[in-house]
């Protein structure tokens, strides 16, 4: 099929519309009534829901915050107890870090991509309401393990062995790793989302090369997810295999290494601030340019910082662990590193300078957070060029230095552009915008606070005080420090305090009258919007098409742009090319559901309640959250109604199969996430077996060659060839599909167990030593590979035999046929480590 | 001796307000890194300075400055080739450094092994002969000689950390680091876990004192022999109470190893690890209800025993000098 090719004259739509054209669209895309709300799938909705939720574990992790300072006051203080600090200073890393920054980004992509893209709605309206909810269950519980007393206590960090169980036995460690574990899956199901989204759904015209830059930060921020978020999803599920089943994968003595943590951990957190730190950058390239009247100076040269931010954040980190007596060779490589890292932001704050000069700043209460912004960022950056000098950090690592370095950059990275973000975007969504006169009270009570609180922590720590402490003694001349961080830390709760009083005075979200351009923005999420976004997708041909191009905000309120009404009757976005933006299909999305609600609940309830060693009503959670899973997907896959008319002469099909359609690239992603798990593993394993070789056993040791369990992958492949061939010819009818998959599905899990049982049978056994966990560990990552093919093959004979699977409509086999390559791949890739990489080196 | 030595400590305790600060070293390691640090705070805020006034300037400037910045060439200039210049320079500076401090130095002056536990420090002492000298808490050098520190953990990690002297180095289960300083002049600097321990890691603290090299011999010399004998209602408190299932007196019968030696307790400025000064009073108080000032170290409450016993006991300890 090829792309449409775009028109140049007039515009795609004439007048007058029908008159039956834009209620339909507005009761096509209306948001359920009532408690019925909660059903609600629509990008603004969910957005509203999320940036609240998002917004309330700030809070609530700025009370935990307050508490710690009031706490440190004083020397020697009995405010909390011991035991109660480091609950609270854990659950303030960790509520701030996984439930507020992370999530919180992620909502504003949700709220504001798919405006700012010209798209109706983001492509999986249910799996980024799924994640929404898996969030907003999974973390309320795990903040409110705080009221119990069984929240985690080792650090947000949560270093082995003092997070093992031999030194945490209480469930707060569990509640951690499989709480975080799970919302960390939340995060990637909306990485999924907003990836294609970005990719597939932009606006006819709008080529990558005009698209908004808070976009691209979105679309490295949803990859830079991809891959380093499954490190530490490989973390958690090792140290929980540690602590539920004794697999030694921490502990030295049985031939672990506590470092090894260290390293998944930081190859996800490093990025993890950039993560945060990236889009909230993109938020204030769209803010800079409107407040300055003025395109963004260097445009080109930003995009290309903001990827070479990403490639970079994955190169350095090691710099979170120079005292953990690395090599000095090492040490200087990601002392470099840490250090090229700080170019591009540079390059994005000279930048932003360039355009206050190019235009003419309006001095409003975003433009004050943006201002209040660079200050603190700067000063975090630099600090940062400081920490990343090896001997520098081998005094501050671990003292309130870093802890007034990382809020610098944090808070001055993410927290002010997203109150710069608050008052700008507001007028979109909002039938009144936030008060300047308030925002700039609540800005400065922030600027200050924030300052007083935190830059005294930069000599307190150079004085030698360490962090994490719940009590410190006098007389080391920490004392004055803290009780002005401590009265800054208040004085900055006041100023968040005055910006509730705005949002409570002056936010009233609406889904049709929203208080609109009054800044005179260039980009698309300023067109008049209702609940389906604009009314006709815009055909875009420049970067600020508001600005250049004339009358654009009328002509797609009337109608004139492409898909003005609702061709096919449902709610239906346009699916566009990735670089060029051609329209290819119209796909058909689907609405108001509670199944992704059921689905999310149980999932989080699995997870919770296993925590809490429930195991039965824990998988009979499991399996409902399946049930729930697989009654939402039935739905999923609308059979083709021909092509449809969208405006200016184009007619786009409403089916797409392989990689037209974009399921097929959320399959991709969610194939590179479980290929970035397994580097992990494979990078633990090596790691592991590079620090005790001597776990390893010999050549005569082992059992023999794997050839079986290679014969059954390769047999399962060609099963699924000729599955899929039968599909495609239609010889053999439906049972022949149904059989090749099965069979190839038995193939499949027969490899699985002829993989690891061969082990077993030998002796070898996980909780003996790390080697017996690593090699185990493998099967059970295959295992879960698996089971999705088995679940999703199940899914797909269902399907043919509903006649909901054919020649034609075969986006689930497409879908299949990928996550079983990768299986059949990762399965022989796993052979090759774990049979043939013992045999290689011969044993210790 | 003893009085000469409580003598030439005075005039340094009045300095304790900066006995934990890498702004004031006293150690030719943290020297180097102090000059390093004062050469980084400089150049950040002539920086920031220059930043702030360029953001001003083109906000508010005289139109000539604003089309000097608004060019794409000047973001090239300030945000790359000034940062890569910049940034080589530092990061040769800080490899020089490292380099100098990685450096492998001669034979040591004294080798001492660092235990690190929750929440408190094991010291031993090696000696020319072969023998160890046990201690806890505290750990004495000889002034402007090198010494060479072996770090371990017997539980989880914790780094070890005396900013007057030195960098820190992490102290992981499994693995030996080995850290080299020396202290400039006399004094008594403080240190403290760095790495989140758990429970009371806030008060995982010890002192280097660093004393002459004749003092420092010594001292070594006469740590290595028997406590003295005593023979008081503490002492035998002491060995009825179980006490020495954990605690080592070398020379009586308690030869516990789970807590800290106690052979020469008394001679040791704080006990609880730099938590409290050394007073009989102290003592008590720790004996009685350690959970109170630790909660959750190993040591068991002993509040059952008598005021009187609680006291002889003390006494007793007080007296191991």
């Amino acid at each position: 099929m090829t792309d449409a090719s775009l028109p140049s004259g007039p515009l795609p739509n004439a007048l007058p519309r029908p008159a039956e054209e834009l209620p339909q669209l507005k009761r096509i895309w209306a948001t359920p009534g009532g408690w019925r709300i909660l059903s609600a799938v629509n990008n603004t909705v969910i957005g509203y829901f999320y940036i609240g939720t998002a917004f309330l574990f700030f809070l609530l992790a700025g009370i935990l915050g307050l508490l710690m300072r009031t706490q440190l006051a004083v020397p020697q203080n009995t405010f909390l107890s011991q035991e109660t600090y480091n609950q609270v200073f854990t659950m303030h890393g960790t509520v701030m870090m996984f439930l507020f920054a992370v999530p919180v980004v992620e909502a504003l992509g949700v709220l504001l991509l798919p405006q700012m893209l010209g798209a109706r709605d983001l492509p999986f309206p249910r799996l980024g309401a799924f994640a929404f909810w898996a969030y907003f269950i999974g973390g309320l519980v795990f903040f409110s393990t705080l009221f119990f007393d069984l929240a985690p206590s080792g650090g947000w960090f949560m270093y082995p062995p003092l997070t093992s169980t031999a030194y945490s036995p209480g469930i707060g460690a569990d509640f951690w790793l499989l709480g975080i574990g799970f919302i960390e899956i939340s995060a990637i199901a909306g990485a999924i989302e907003i990836i294609v989204g970005v990719l597939r759904t932009r606006a006819p015209g709008m080529t990558l090369d005009k698209m908004p830059v808070f976009a691209w930060t979105m679309l490295i921020f949803a990859g830079m997810i991809v891959f380093a978020f499954p490190a530490v999803i490989l973390a958690t599920f090792l140290l929980e295999l540690e602590r539920a089943f004794g697999w030694p994968f921490f502990i030295a003595a049985k031939g672990g290494d506590p470092l090894l943590w260290q390293h998944l951990f930081w190859f996800f957190g490093h990025p993890e601030v950039y993560i945060i730190f990236l889009p909230a950058a993109g938020m204030l390239s769209m803010i800079v340019p409107t407040m300055a009247g003025t395109p963004l100076i260097a445009h080109r040269m930003i995009v290309v910082a903001l990827i070479a931010t990403g490639f970079f954040s994955f190169g350095l980190w090691v710099h979170h662990m120079f005292t953990t007596g690395i090599p000095t060779m090492s040490l200087g490589f990601f002392s470099a590193a840490s250090m090229a890292v700080s170019i591009p932001s540079g390059i994005q704050v000279f930048a932003w300078i360039a355009t206050f000069a190019a235009g003419r700043l309006k001095v409003t209460a975003a433009s004050l957070f943006a201002l209040g912004f660079l200050a603190i960022f700067t000063l975090g950056g630099l600090t940062g060029v400081m920490v990343a000098m090896v001997p520098f950090d081998w005094q501050v690592h671990d003292t309130y230095f870093v802890v007034a370095h990382f809020h610098y950059v944090l808070v001055g990275g993410m927290v002010f552009p997203m109150f710069a973000g608050f008052y700008y975007w507001t007028p979109a969504f909002s039938r009144k915008p936030l008060s300047e006169r308030l925002g700039k009270w609540a800005f400065w009570l922030i600027f200050i606070g924030f300052n007083t609180t935190f830059f005294p922590m930069h000599l307190a720590g150079l004085l030698g005080m360490p962090r994490r402490v719940y009590t410190y003694p006098a007389g080391l001349g920490w004392d004055g420090y803290n009780l002005a961080s401590t009265i800054g830390a208040f004085m900055l709760a006041s100023g968040v305090a005055v910006f509730l009083l705005d949002l409570i005075r002056n936010m009233r979200l609406t889904n049709g009258t929203p208080a609109g351009n009054i800044w005179n923005a260039g980009t698309l999420e300023w067109l008049p919007n209702g609940v389906y976004s604009a009314r006709s997708v815009p055909l875009v041909s420049s970067r600020y098409p508001l600005w250049e191009q004339p009358g654009l905000a009328v002509a797609v309120e009337e109608g004139r742009h492409y898909l003005p009404g609702t061709p096919t009757g449902r709610r239906e976005t346009l699916v566009t090319s990735p670089v060029e933006a051609r329209p290819q299909f119209l796909m058909r999305l689907p609405g108001p559901g509670w199944a992704h609600l059921f689905a999310a609940a149980f999932t989080a309830a699995f997870f919770l309640l296993l925590t809490a060693k429930l195991v039965t009503i824990a998988l009979v959670c499991g399996v409902l959250a399946v049930v729930m899973m697989v009654a939402w997907m039935w739905d999923a896959d609308p059979a083709p109604a021909g092509d449809m008319d969208i405006g200016g002469g184009l007619r786009v099909p409403t089916y797409a199969t392989g990689a037209l359609s974009p399921s097929w690239w959320a399959m991709v992603v969610v194939m590179l996430v479980a290929g970035a798990l397994y580097l992990s593993y494979i990078f633990a394993y090596l790691f592991i077996w590079t620090v005790a070789p001597q776990g390893w056993p010999s050549a005569t040791q082992m059992p023999a060659p794997p050839w079986l369990a290679a014969g059954l992958l390769i047999a399962s492949g060609l099963l699924l060839a000729a599955a899929h061939a039968a599909l495609r010819s239609g010889r053999g009818g439906r049972m022949v599909v149904a059989a090749g998959l099965l069979l190839g599905c038995a193939a499949l899990s027969g490899a699985l167990l002829m993989g690891g049982l061969p082990f077993w049978q030998r002796g070898f056994r996980p909780d003996a030593n790390a080697f017996g966990a690593l090699t185990f560990t493998a099967s059970l990552l295959q295992l879960q590979i698996v089971a999705g093919v088995v679940v999703i093959s199940l899914f797909a004979c269902a399907r043919l035999i509903a006649g909901r699977l054919d020649a034609a409509r075969r986006v689930v086999l497409d879908n299949l046929s990928l996550l079983w390559v990768y299986a059949i791949a990762q399965g022989l890739i796993g052979l090759l480590l774990t049979h043939g990489f013992p045999r290689l080196v011969g044993g210790g | 001796m003893k009085a000469r030595f409580a003598f030439c400590l005075l005039p340094l305790l009045a300095a304790c307000g900066q006995s934990q600060s890498a702004l004031h070293p006293a150690g030719e390691e943290a020297a180097r890194i102090h000059l390093l640090s004062l050469t980084l705070f400089g150049g950040a805020a002539i920086i920031l300075l220059l930043v702030a006034l360029a953001a001003w300037l083109a906000i508010r400037g005289p139109e000539g400055a604003r089309t000097v910045l608004r060019a794409p060439r000047m973001v090239v200039l300030a945000g790359i080739a000034v940062p890569v210049v910049t940034l080589s320079a530092l990061l040769t500076y800080g490899l020089w450094v490292m380099a100098k401090s990685s450096a492998p130095g001669g034979a040591p002056a004294a080798r001492i092994v660092v235990t690190a536990e929750q929440w408190w420090w094991r010291v031993s002492y090696a000696r020319a002969d072969g023998a160890a000298v046990e201690s806890a808490n505290e750990i004495r050098i000889p002034v402007g000689r090198e010494v060479e520190l072996e770090l371990h953990s017997g539980d989880v990690i914790h780094s070890f950390w005396v900013p007057a002297l030195a960098g820190k180095l992490d102290m992981i289960p499994g693995r030996t680091h080995r850290l080299r300083l020396s202290a400039a002049r006399p004094g008594i600097y403080r240190g403290q876990c760095a790495e989140y321990c758990g429970g009371a890691h806030a008060w995982m603290a010890f002192e280097v004192i660093a004393m002459p090299g004749a003092e420092f011999a010594a001292w070594l010399a006469a740590a290595a022999m028997p406590a003295p004998a005593a023979a008081g209602r503490g002492a035998a408190l002491f060995q009825a109470t179980g006490c020495g299932a954990c605690h080592r007196i070398a020379g009586t019968a308690a030869t516990g190893t789970i807590g800290p030696d106690l052979t020469r307790v008394g001679a040791r400025r704080f006990i609880g690890a730099a938590m409290l000064p050394q007073t009989p009073e102290n003592l008590s108080r720790f004996i009685a209800d350690a959970q109170h000032f630790k909660p959750g170290a190993g040591m068991p409450p002993f509040g059952f025993l008598a005021d009187a016993d609680l006291a002889a006991l003390s006494a007793y300890l007080s007296g191991l000098r």
